[in-house]
């Protein structure tokens, strides 16, 4: 068990009863990396904390099509969706500070709302290119 | 804003595990946010800053 009791029932306040279903589609390798390993752990106890939260593990090697599909070129990675995939990543283990932006991801995807101001969301409908945003982070 | 847009792809990359990219792009601190390999935003920014990086990097690939 990787998560401490505090936060177990920390996290079950805060995605314990989603509107809706968030699925985690998570890409690992049969050999698994220790990053990979941790990953799986950690999402695998977060589904047992939240009946509406669904977790599916697919080999990165083995099911490439599936990965390029989603854009996967890199491995531990999760994706965040509901009914349809809206283009939200995690690359690497997700923890400290990436636990919090994670559990904030399932909160936004379960409510169907990002959060942003009205203007933002005009702004952004408007665009037509494909745009690819890293954010480098770490634990701490 | 991922979520907002069918074109926009938000990834959280935990550097310490991807050294390659680290160099790639320079990450000397966190957070770093890379747009396309165009746009560079350094620390956290209000949304309105992020908004317009996005708006950037979308219009550089039109141009492109």
């Amino acid at each position: 068990m990787l998560l401490k009791e505090k936060d177990r029932k920390e996290i079950q306040k805060l995605i314990g009863e989603l509107p809706r279903e968030v699925k985690l589609v998570m890409f690992t390798q049969d050999f698994e990396c220790d990053y990979c390993s941790q990953t799986r752990e950690l999402l695998e106890e977060l589904t047992t904390l939240a009946p509406q939260l669904k977790l599916e593990v697919h080999d990165f090697a083995e099911e490439k099509r599936l990965a390029d599909g989603y854009g996967i070129d890199k491995i531990p990675a999760i994706i965040v969706q509901g009914e349809e995939d809206r283009g939200i990543r995690f690359f690497g283990v997700p923890a400290g500070y990436e636990f919090a932006n994670l559990i904030g991801a399932i909160q936004m995807v379960a409510a169907g709302d990002s959060g942003l101001e009205e203007s933002t969301r005009e702004a952004l409908a408007r665009i037509k290119e494909k745009v690819l945003i890293q954010v480098f982070v770490t634990p701490t | 804003m991922a979520y907002e847009s069918p074109w926009i792809t938000g990834a959280a990359v935990e550097a310490t595990e991807y050294p390659h990219l680290v160099q790639k792009y320079g990450v000397m601190g966190v957070p770093r946010s890379v747009f396309n390999e165009s746009t560079f935003i350094e620390g956290a920014v209000p949304e309105t800053s992020f908004l317009e990086a996005v708006l950037e990097a979308a219009a550089a690939s039109s141009r492109s």
